[in-house]
């Protein structure tokens, strides 16, 4: 047994620790245990990953590529496979991953059980749409071979599964044609949320990928809006990565609101400065933060969480203002407020997070009851809604958020795994 | 294909070896040939490798690990398709110590499979090797070959024979064209030790290891600790005087 804790680092329970890393062997290993989850790169914030007092099943050592057809961008590879891993190879090769998150740390199994998103969800949806097909192994020793057309309910049911139908063990991907690494990009200052949602309007059309940081201490919602396109141009020599650590966890968060008010302010002014076109290589548009290794520990010792949800469109504007307005009363929030617009389609998967809307994503350092406190407000701006939150970001919603906000859990849960329980699905499911 | 680098890996399933690989063919054409015990295993390497290099060879073959007879022929039969230019040697396996003292079938498979193996393949390529008076030679020993300690003197003892047998090849070998390199990893995050994770020291990665060996052999160093730290600790530990080491719970 060894502690280990999610990317919010909230508590570090023991866990036994199984390492899945020859394919031939993880029956055996998946079926002798008892009740374990999956733990692919532990980029998730909460307990969807964890185990506490149970057994966890280590992916990354599953970190094969199976076979890449260079003429038609089909590529299938084991579940632990990085998403870094891919786009470093496929990339060169003028192929590139349709979907990814803010970062690419992260493995291809946990990619598929969140069904992550990107800052195109608007033009290509989520991770899970562009899946092909899954091999699914579950505690009971069976193979289940699913896709979008064969056993389809299965692969619904797998994609943002939360890691509880059985383990994903490689899995077929389309990939989208590239010119190359670079993106056309621009970044325009707003004023309030007004603005915001009349530049994303404007936007979608035009710009296969968009975002936006807020400044959450500032109640009328000023931000910077970035939208990019890929390009062709290549004459330009690839940036060299530095990378960078923090090297020790401070006793006490550094994010605190002085803090936050400095930074927010320098940031908003000195991007509103340098705003305007630009080209960005991909891997500093999409992961701006890859290169600060394990920056979650300026949070401190106590940790941080994420609050993720979304909204639907006609209410979004309301209810983002309701929530900013509690956020900046109580001088709470992170450097990283993100908000973006899902597009109008339904996600492939039973939980999946994404639906049409407004996402808006914020830290918050662990404080206790007052972090609570103010959680219970935005739950009830989401709930009134008819919003859902992420669970990948999740460590803290009450049940009857998560019943209300996934209409479709009762039918996910004739496909369960019952060798397979998480902090999460206890807390939310029940077991 | 003549121009290719050609380089043979033994133990090619073990994850240093399998990094180094990966390593190798990252932007570059190689003639590579993996060798390991089991079929399934090594073509789940090779059919990686090739996505990753579709330019290069990647071949694949199986051998007894501790038959002389087979271990020459595998050699022999990979030596007649053209001159190799780097051979590393890299496969092992961690036994309990315990299991050791109370078996003595495990404890001699693993001295064979840690000291005798690799020392056999070892000299089984220097052979075709000191025939063309060119390559090199690379042994993945480790920092428990350095000195003998209770918590794992048998699999130290593989990897000190190792390290002893290969001081003798670079003294063979000294003035030739041919080079002999000694890798002694420290505790390093493999299948092999994930059960060891938070036990001990922090581990390195394996990819990080591989890092170093593919760079020790570039450079044509021939003592290589990785990650360079454990030179200075090993240095210490195998001077320390008895009376101290002996109360030490290492
Ligand atoms: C800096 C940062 C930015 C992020 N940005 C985004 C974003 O923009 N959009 C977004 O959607 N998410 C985002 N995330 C969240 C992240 O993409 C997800 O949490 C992702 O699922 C993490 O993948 P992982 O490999 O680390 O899996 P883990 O976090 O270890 O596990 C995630 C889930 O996958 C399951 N799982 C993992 N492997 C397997 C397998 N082989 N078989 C079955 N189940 C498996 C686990 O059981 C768990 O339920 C971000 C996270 C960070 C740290």
């Amino acid at each position: 047994m060894r502690p280990v804790s999610a990317w919010g680092r909230l508590d570090a329970a023991s866990h036994d620790v199984v390492s899945l890393h020859d394919p031939a062997k993880i029956a055996c290993q998946i079926t002798s245990k008892p009740r374990g989850i999956a733990h692919g790169n532990g980029r998730s914030y909460g307990d969807v990953c964890l185990n506490p007092d149970g057994v966890l099943w280590h992916t990354t050592g599953l970190n094969h590529f199976i076979s890449f057809d260079q003429s038609s961008g089909r590529l299938v590879c084991e579940a632990g496979v990085l998403l870094r891993e891919i786009q470093r190879l496929v990339i060169p090769l003028g192929w590139i991953l349709p979907v990814t998150p803010g970062t690419q740390l992260v493995t291809v199994g946990g990619a598929i059980a969140n069904d992550v998103h990107g800052k195109n969800h608007h033009v290509l949806g989520s991770f899970g749409d562009h899946v092909q097909r899954i091999r699914l192994l579950r505690t009971v020793g069976q193979t289940i071979e699913c896709g979008p057309q064969d056993n389809a309910d299965w692969f619904a049911a797998t994609v943002g599964g939360l890691g509880l139908t059985g383990i994903i063990v490689e899995a077929e991907i389309q990939l989208c044609r590239v010119a190359g690494p670079w993106l056309a990009t621009d970044t325009v200052p707003y004023a309030n949320l007004g603005e915001f949602f009349q530049l994303a309007d404007e936007s979608e059309a035009d710009w296969q990928h968009t975002v936006s940081w807020l400044d959450c201490l500032d109640a009328r919602g000023r931000g910077l809006f970035m939208r990019g396109n890929p390009t062709d141009v290549c004459n330009r020599p690839d940036p060299q990565s530095r990378k960078r650590t923090m090297p020790i966890i401070p006793p006490v968060s550094l994010v605190n609101p002085l803090s936050l008010r400095a930074f927010n302010m320098a940031y908003f002014h000195l991007k509103k400065w340098r705003a305007g076109q630009a080209i960005a290589h991909y891997e500093s548009f999409f992961y701006p933060l890859d290169n600060i290794l394990e920056w979650n520990r300026i949070y401190g010792p106590k940790g941080f969480y994420q609050y993720q949800c979304v909204v639907p469109r006609d209410v979004g504007q309301d209810a983002t203002r309701a929530m900013l307005g509690e956020i900046a009363r109580c001088s709470e929030g992170s450097f990283l407020a993100v908000l973006k617009t899902f597009g109008e389609r339904q996600p492939v998967g039973m939980l999946s997070f994404p639906r049409p809307g407004v996402t808006l994503a914020l830290d918050f350092p662990q404080k206790g009851l007052r972090t609570q406190m103010l959680f219970d407000r935005l739950d009830g701006i989401v709930r009134e809604a008819g919003g859902r939150i992420y669970a990948a970001k999740d460590a803290r919603m009450p049940r009857s958020l998560f019943e209300a906000g996934y209409p479709r859990l009762s039918e996910f849960m004739k496909y369960r795994d019952s060798g397979i329980s998480s902090g999460l699905s206890r807390r939310l499911m029940g077991s | 294909m003549s121009n290719t680098n050609r380089i043979v890996i033994i133990g090619a399933t073990s994850a240093m070896a399998e990094h180094c690989a990966r390593l190798w063919v990252q932007g570059k054409s190689v003639d590579l040939t993996l060798v390991g015990r089991d079929t399934q295993r090594v073509e789940r390497v090779a059919a990686d490798l090739r996505v990753r290099s579709p330019q290069s060879e990647i071949g694949v073959t199986t051998s007894d690990f501790l038959d002389p007879t087979a271990i020459r022929n595998t050699v022999d039969e990979i030596a007649a398709r053209g001159v190799i230019h780097t051979v590393l040697i890299a496969h092992g396996s961690l036994p309990e110590q315990d299991d050791c003292q109370d078996n003595l079938e495990v404890c001699r498979d693993a001295l064979e499979i840690n000291g005798v193996s690799p020392v056999l393949f070892a000299e089984a390529f220097a052979k075709h090797m000191s025939q063309n008076n060119s390559g090199t030679l690379a042994l993945i020993g480790s920092v428990a070959g350095d000195r003998g300690r209770k918590s794992n003197y048998v699999y130290g003892a593989a990897k000190g024979m190792v390290t002893r047998y290969a001081q003798g090849l670079q003294h063979r070998f000294a003035n030739t064209g041919i080079k002999v390199i000694l890798i002694r990893p420290g505790p390093t995050a493999t299948p092999m030790t994930t059960h060891l994770v938070g036990k001990g020291p922090r581990m390195a990665s394996a990819e990080d290891v591989a890092r170093k060996i593919v760079e020790a052999i570039d450079r044509g160093q021939t003592n290589v600790y990785v990650p360079r730290k454990w030179a200075v600790i090993m240095l210490i530990i195998r001077h320390l005087p008895n009376s101290i080491f002996n109360k030490m719970d290492i």
